[in-house]
Order: structure tokens, then C-alpha cells, then sequence
């Protein structure tokens, strides 16, 4: 391994998102020239912060090889929270956010100290987030707190908001899980856990670690969510857990090994929202539109799939 | 001379005002946002969109009128997806919306580029968008009303909800409830969410079923009438009265049953074709005659005597439709006023 020269090395996994990406763009801009502005580009990524955000909660996961299947109706919680408590009584809805928070160390402890699989306790936490949703906001409605919409509705000068978010999501997340030696141990974790433990780092406080951070990024991405939507709806992010987890694949984690890559990651999340923007553009049939959303998911992990096997080969 | 040229002027303004008032929208571009493809009532809602505005196209009523729909009920694709239709320049944006205020984010982007929004059945709450409601509250009433004139002395009742955490769900369930007060000689024995889909109304059903005492009607919210008949018979019990919802499968079990035993009962729904009414008010809202913000759609009602016809009418797969015209819009903005 040679000395990065870049304060972030460029990896190999960081091509295929970096590549597919662009050409995403590209296409874009070529089929609607309009997308090439301030306002068009504020507008085509303003919805890819959020899911970016869920996605970066869905790796901490990836990083202990475990998998999240309730980030969604988490962060549809997050969201039905923000939109009742946090906007009509502020100390409550922190404290609300505080304590999702902890709920997820807690599952985290859970997992970690009967030595369930997460895909299932997950699954069925799904539901549960989800029913205190419904509980909680039993119609759509409710009110973006005023600070949150005029924050993540803020134009900044020259360069769109939505990409200075994703710039310092990326950043922050690879700076805090590839680069400190707290993220070393997590990352270990994942990928050597006896040898890490027989260091002497506890494997309930590093799974513990991880899912309070997968929840913090759950509970930052249904904010933001909020903030552009101006009011919430149980439902309002299901998509967001087969979505993140494509996002994460993409941008070049693994199921297995702790091997994560936030800065891919967060371009991952980029490329599946600019993918259903492309479909819109390209003026597909209504009845060819839903297939195709899956196919492009589908092609993409192929890819994934492809350049994964030429590396270990 | 100047009177010669203000009189062909004035006859020029006749002209123009005799001529077909759509010329103004012929350049128009006016797009379908919608969120969900999955069953009967949306696949024929696309159905009548494509008849109804392929012809207005051919006409040059307007310039064209593409459909966009996302894989499942997702607001979040949705809100991308209006936001991309705003990039696009369309003029005028018809939505049957995933959430009533969940989208009001990228539809007040839409108002402040100058795009028309229409909503309809899906509607939404953003001040700035035409809204074509329909009263489901009244319709979840209206079947307790039937089943307390056909049944006197009351029984116990199913409820079938349709998707839990929608607003549409919630309007009938909130109909339902308040009437089923003013009849206490009904018993509401169980809740079950049928989704609005035949099969997952069967099973709900189906599970709950074994435990419960004689059932004398159910409530339903539409797409789950014969899904509920299904789970009764194969329970080997017999089917009370179950409410429909106006589709081809719940129709034709009724039809059949009704020659069988004389089984009656009512059907309800709002017609797939109001698309076509919310498009014909988007078209007037661009021709410079907008309508009042709020309008109460008219919803399709079944009784026995209608059966046979409808039935005939409505193809398998399917559910009873209603396409609405330009002057049907047109109606409804005289009425509005």
C-alpha cells in the first residue's frame, strides 16, 4: 500500500460509483439541458440528501456485516416525530429523537448479547417503527418545524446546497470511519472480530457504537426528509431500506468484512436517485417505468457484482 | 379610417371568440404524476388518461399529455418525480398523490415556476393546487346506512380497512365509525387492513374468521368485496352481506349469487375515469377559466338494478369506468361558482 497523496486515497472501489455516476449525468444533462443549472441541480438533488444520509445509517450496519431492513420506516418515524412533537413542543421531540437513538444501541445490545441475526430483528422492527408512526401521525399531516425547512431549504451562493450537504456527508463519514482509530476498531469488528476482542475492544460496545450512529443518520435523514417535504406520513420513506442498501453495495461495502467505503457510499445514493430522475426524462411508458426501476437496480449491482470478482481474482 | 380599423378589429375579437376556445392551450404540455400502478382501479385510471388525452392530442386541444408513474406508493419518488416535471417545463402537472401533505415541498416548487397542479383522489393539501375530492367519509357512512335499512335488528360486522396511514383510509374509516355510533345495534366484531387487493383482504379475513361468532355484513373500502366473499366460503360459512367496490370480479360473484339465492347488496367507488375530469380541469385552468380551488367529484354507485348493465360493461380485470368530457369540467366550474 503505497502513502496516499490525496487527504483520500483513491480506491479502485470508488470507480464503478465515480463511473456510473457521471455518465448518469451526463445523460441527464443531455436529455434535459434545463438540469444544468443552480435550480435545476438544487431540484434533481435535493431528495438525494436524506436518502444519502439513510443509505451512510445502512453501512455503520454493513460495517459489523449486519443489515438494516427498518431504516425506512425508522426514518418514516424519525419524520412523523419531527413533523408533531419536535414542531409543537420542541423539549419532548428531542428527547423523542434522543430516545430513538437509544433504541437502536439498545437493539444493538440485543443482537450482539443473545447472537440474533439482525435481518430479523430488524425486519421485525420494522414494523414496529412503523405502528408508533401510525400512532403518532395516524393521517399524513403535521408541520415542518420553520428552522428545519428554511435550513435545508437555504440557497447557497454559487454552488446548490444539496451537493455541499452530500460533499460534507461523504467527507465526515470517511474522515471519521477510515481515518480515526475509532473507526479502525469498528471497522475490525466486521472483518476480524476474535482478533479485535482478544485486543481487548468489547464487541456489545462496538455493534452498541454502530447502531446509536446508524440511528443518529436515521434520525439526520428524516429531518432533512422533513424539511424538503414540510410535513410527514408514516410511509413517507419505506423505499428507503431496499434503496440504501443498493446505495451502499454500489458505492463499494460488502455484505461480509467490515469493508465499508462512506465517500462511494454517498455517491451510491446519488446514482439510484438521479437513475429514477434519467426514467422520467426519458419519457418511458407509464407501465415500462416500474420495471425499469428495478432493472437499473438490478444492472448496477451486476456491475458491482463483475468488478468485485475481476478484483479478488 | 381609424373607425374602419377598430371595426375589424372588434370583428376580429368575435372571430376569435367564436372560434374554438382551446387554441389558447394548443402549445400545451400537460403531464400525469402518479404513484402507484399495482391494481385494477390504477391500471384502468392510466387506461382512461391514455383514451382521453390521446384524443385531445389529434384534436390539438393540447400539444401532449404523457403519463409518469413510480414503482410503488412512494412519496419520496414521487416528490423526485414532480421535481423532475418541473425541470421538464411542463404546464400543467394532474396528480394523484402518495400523501395529501407530504409532497407539498415539490408541488409549491412547482407553483412558484408557474405550473398548474391538479389533484385528484390522491389529493393534496398545498394551497396553491386544484384539488377534484371525493367524499369517502360519506361513502364509508353511506354503507352502515345501507346495512342498517337491510337488517333492522342489527348483527355483527367485519371491517375491512384499506392501507393503514392513508388518508384515504383514515376518511372512510372516520365515516364508518361515526354512523356505526348512531346504530348500536351493530357490533363491529373485527378490524382487518385488506390493502384494497382481493388477496390480501382473503387471507385477513380468512385469519380472523375461525374465532368470531355469525358475521351479518362487512364494511369494505373497494378491492377487497370478493376477497372477503372468497375467505367466507372457503370457511365453509356463508357470506353476509358484503359491501363492493365496483370491480369486475366483486360484480360478477354478485351477479352469480344473485341468480343463485337472490344475494343483494350495493357496490361503490370512485370511477378510474375521474383522471380524465382533472385533466379537462387542468385544460381549463390553462384556457384562462379556472375553477374554484375545491371540487366535490361525483362517485359511482351499483345498486341491484344497475348490476346486469354495468356488469355487461366492464371489462374482465377491470372495474366500472366513467370517462368525463371537456364539458363535464366545464360543469363543474358553473357549479363551482
Amino acid at each position: 500500500m503505497g502513502r496516499a497523496v490525496l487527504p483520500v486515497r483513491v480506491d479502485a472501489r470508488l470507480l464503478l460509483p465515480v463511473a456510473t455516476f457521471v455518465i448518469l449525468l451526463g445523460a441527464i444533462f443531455w436529455l434535459q439541458p434545463r438540469t444544468m443549472s443552480y435550480f435545476g441541480l438544487n431540484l434533481m438533488l435535493n431528495l438525494a440528501v436524506p436518502l444519502a444520509l439513510a443509505t451512510i445509517a445502512q453501512m455503520m450496519f454493513l460495517t459489523i456485516n449486519d443489515l438494516d431492513l427498518s431504516i425506512g420506516s425508522f426514518v418514516g418515524l424519525v419524520a412523523c416525530i419531527t413533523a408533531t412533537w419536535l414542531h409543537d413542543r420542541p423539549w419532548l421531540g428531542v428527547l423523542a429523537l434522543l430516545g430513538c437513538i437509544a433504541g437502536y444501541a439498545a437493539v444493538g445490545a440485543l443482537v450482539q448479547w443473545r447472537q440474533l441475526p439482525s435481518i430479523v430483528v430488524t425486519l421485525g422492527l420494522s414494523f414496529v417503527w412503523l405502528g408508533l408512526a401510525i400512532l403518532l401521525l395516524p393521517s399524513p399531516g403535521g408541520n415542518a418545524p420553520d428552522w428545519l425547512a428554511s435550513f435545508v431549504g437555504f440557497h447557497m451562493p454559487l454552488v446548490p446546497l444539496p451537493i455541499v450537504a452530500c460533499v460534507v456527508i461523504g467527507l465526515f463519514t470517511h474522515v471519521l470511519m477510515m481515518r480515526t482509530s475509532f473507526g479502525v476498531v469498528l471497522r475490525g469488528m466486521g472483518g476480524f472480530s476474535r482478533a479485535v476482542e482478544r485486543a481487548g475492544w468489547s464487541a456489545l460496545r462496538a455493534r452498541m457504537t454502530l447502531y446509536a450512529l446508524a440511528g443518529c443518520f436515521g434520525v439526520l435523514s428524516g429531518l432533512a426528509l422533513v424539511g424538503l417535504t414540510t410535513s410527514a406520513d408514516a410511509n413517507i420513506a419505506q423505499r428507503y431500506t431496499l434503496l440504501s442498501v443498493a446505495g451502499s453495495i454500489l458505492g463499494g461495502c460488502s455484505f461480509f468484512g467490515g469493508r465499508i467505503a462512506p465517500i462511494g457510499t454517498v455517491i451510491g445514493a446519488l446514482t439510484l436517485a438521479l437513475a429514477s430522475s434519467a426514467l422520467t426524462f426519458l419519457h418511458l411508458g407509464a407501465d415500462w417505468q416500474v420495471g425499469a426501476q428495478g432493472a437499473i437496480l438490478i444492472a448496477v449491482l451486476a456491475l458491482r457484482a463483475l468488478t468485485g470478482r475481476e478484483r479478488e481474482a | 379610417m381609424t373607425s374602419r380599423i377598430a371595426g375589424l378589429g372588434f370583428a376580429a375579437m368575435l372571430l376569435l371568440s367564436a372560434a374554438h376556445a382551446d387554441a389558447a392551450t394548443a402549445g400545451k404540455r400537460i403531464a400525469l404524476s402518479n404513484n402507484y400502478a399495482g391494481n385494477s382501479w390504477r391500471q384502468t385510471m392510466l387506461t382512461s388518461w391514455t383514451d382521453a388525452t390521446g384524443q385531445a392530442v389529434k384534436m390539438g386541444i393540447v400539444k401532449e399529455a404523457p403519463a409518469f408513474t413510480t414503482a410503488e406508493n412512494q412519496v419520496t419518488e414521487q416528490a423526485a418525480q414532480i421535481q423532475n416535471m418541473i425541470l421538464q417545463g411542463y404546464d400543467a402537472i394532474v396528480i394523484d398523490a402518495a400523501s395529501p401533505n407530504a409532497l407539498n415541498g415539490a408541488i409549491k416548487s412547482a407553483c412558484d415556476a408557474g405550473i398548474t397542479v391538479i389533484s385528484f383522489d390522491g389529493v393534496v393539501t398545498a394551497p396553491c393546487a386544484w384539488r377534484l375530492t371525493v367524499d369517502f367519509k360519506g361513502m364509508g357512512a353511506e354503507q352502515v346506512e345501507y346495512l342498517a335499512q337491510r337488517l333492522p335488528q342489527g348483527g355483527n360486522l367485519i371491517q375491512i380497512r384499506g392501507l393503514a396511514g392513508t388518508s384515504i383510509d383514515d376518511a372512510f374509516n372516520q365515516g364508518m365509525l361515526d354512523e356505526l355510533k348512531r346504530h348500536p345495534n351493530f357490533h363491529l366484531v373485527s378490524t382487518v387492513y385488506g390493502n384494497w387487493t382481493q388477496t390480501v383482504a382473503q387471507k385477513a379475513v380468512a385469519g380472523v374468521l375461525p374465532g368470531l361468532p355469525d358475521i351479518a355484513g362487512v364494511l369494505t373500502e373497494g378491492g377487497d368485496g370478493y376477497g372477503a366473499a372468497q375467505a367466507f366460503s372457503s370457511a365453509g360459512r356463508k357470506e353476509p352481506i358484503i359491501i363492493m367496490g365496483n370491480r369486475q370480479d366483486e360484480l360478477a360473484w354478485w351477479k352469480q349469487q344473485h341468480d343463485k339465492d337472490g344475494y343483494t347488496t350495493m357496490s361503490s367507488s370512485i370511477a378510474p375515469g375521474v383522471v380524465t375530469l382533472a385533466f379537462w380541469v387542468a385544460q381549463q385552468v390553462l384556457d384562462g377559466h379556472p375553477p374554484p380551488k375545491d371540487l366535490q367529484v361525483p362517485y359511482l354507485k351499483i345498486s341491484q338494478d344497475t348490476l346486469a348493465d354495468t356488469l355487461a360493461k366492464t371489462p374482465s380485470g377491470g372495474l366500472a369506468n366513467k370517462l368525463y368530457t371537456q364539458q363535464d369540467a366545464e360543469q363543474l366550474r358553473a357549479v363551482g361558482h
